[in-house]
């Protein structure tokens, strides 16, 4: 009885006309152990299938909640540092105005002029004064000369020593 | 939707679309690669999930077309040879030696089928799908799944009794 319905499901099963809950009664009955001779081809095919379905995906899943980087943004950073640089420029380099108490710093150019002249003029002033300190070594070539005398006593010597020989 | 949410959606059916995805590709690692590309393509299109009727449906023709894809691509071609593990390691019911190698018959014949029977198979056999969805997930009309199937599983039945019959190959 039980192997006739069966043998009934198979056709059908073959035929693609069975419904899903007749396919589970048929690898139910393939699933145990005591299967009719006639019909033992059939045991692997639903082992097959009943293995089949335990097989799992076991890799992980990479997900990532990646931002994806809005342009937009870039943009509106970029305009805020032109507006930090053209404030900050101004600060710096900005009004033209001289200022004063400054080291160093003239306003007329021809201040600028006469202090530098006046520098000058106290620079070489200081300069004369250390080349006239050192004029005394005029005197030291003046007793040099003197010493010139010393040169007729060894002309008369080698006079002498050239008779000798 | 958070990385919870996405999961609590997606579990369900991971297996599934892992399982057709090497019914497809035959190699376990490429399968496992298909099935990160589809769940990634999933997950940065999540704001689109609510707008499908059937998230699950909707994955299988993904993945389906994705396998497709990779076929066609060259570089499938060159890795033919790797598809050298017809063991599958992963069936522990089936314990008895002798089982198992009919078991492995099965996978080989299944493997040699057009790949719309396979899919076919696959669905409807394995995952339990009912024709509807099936017909929905692949693009055909209810009757061409049902005459596909039928092929399919009668062709596997006719290998299975020539090689338990007569034990060639």
């Amino acid at each position: 009885m039980v192997l006739n319905s069966i043998d009934k499901l198979l056709e059908k099963y073959e035929n693609g006309e069975t419904s899903l809950k007749e396919e589970q009664v048929l690898k139910n009955y393939f699933s145990q152990d005591n299967v009719a001779p006639h019909l033992e081809h059939y045991k692997p095919m639903f082992a097959y299938f009943l293995g089949n379905q335990q097989e799992q995906y076991t890799k992980a899943l990479p997900l990532k909640t990646k931002k994806t980087f809005n342009y937009k943004w870039l943009s509106v950073a970029a305009v805020a540092v032109i507006m930090l640089g053209v404030y900050f420029s101004g600060l710096i380099i900005g009004p033209d105005e001289c200022q004063e108490n400054l080291v160093g710093t003239f306003c007329e150019p021809e201040d600028a002029f006469n202090e530098v002249s006046k520098q000058l003029a106290m620079i070489s002033n200081h300069f004369n004064k250390g080349t006239s300190a050192v004029n005394y070594l005029d005197e030291v070539n003046k007793g040099a000369s003197t010493l010139n005398y010393l040169n007729e006593i060894e002309n008369s010597t080698s006079i002498i020593f050239k008779t000798n020989q | 939707m958070t990385q919870n949410e996405f999961l609590n959606i997606v579990m369900p059916f991971k297996d599934k679309v892992f399982r057709l995805a090497k019914r497809l590709l035959v190699s376990t690692e490429e399968a496992e690669d298909a099935t990160q590309e589809v769940l990634l393509k999933l997950w940065r299109n999540k704001g689109k999930i609510g707008e499908y009727k059937n998230v699950e449906a909707f994955s299988m023709t993904m993945t389906k077309n994705f396998c497709f894809d990779k076929l066609k691509s060259k570089q499938a071609q060159n890795l033919k040879i790797v598809h050298s593990n017809y063991e599958e390691k992963s069936t522990p019911l089936q314990k008895q030696v002798e089982l198992n190698d009919s078991v492995s018959w099965v996978e080989r014949i299944i493997e040699e089928l057009p790949e719309q029977q396979r899919m076919i198979i696959q669905l409807r056999d394995i995952e339990e799908y009912d024709f509807d969805e099936i017909a929905k997930m692949l693009d055909m009309n209810n009757t061409a799944v049902r005459v596909a199937l039928s092929r399919a599983r009668k062709t596997i039945r006719e290998r299975l009794t020539n090689t338990h019959n007569y034990g060639i190959k």
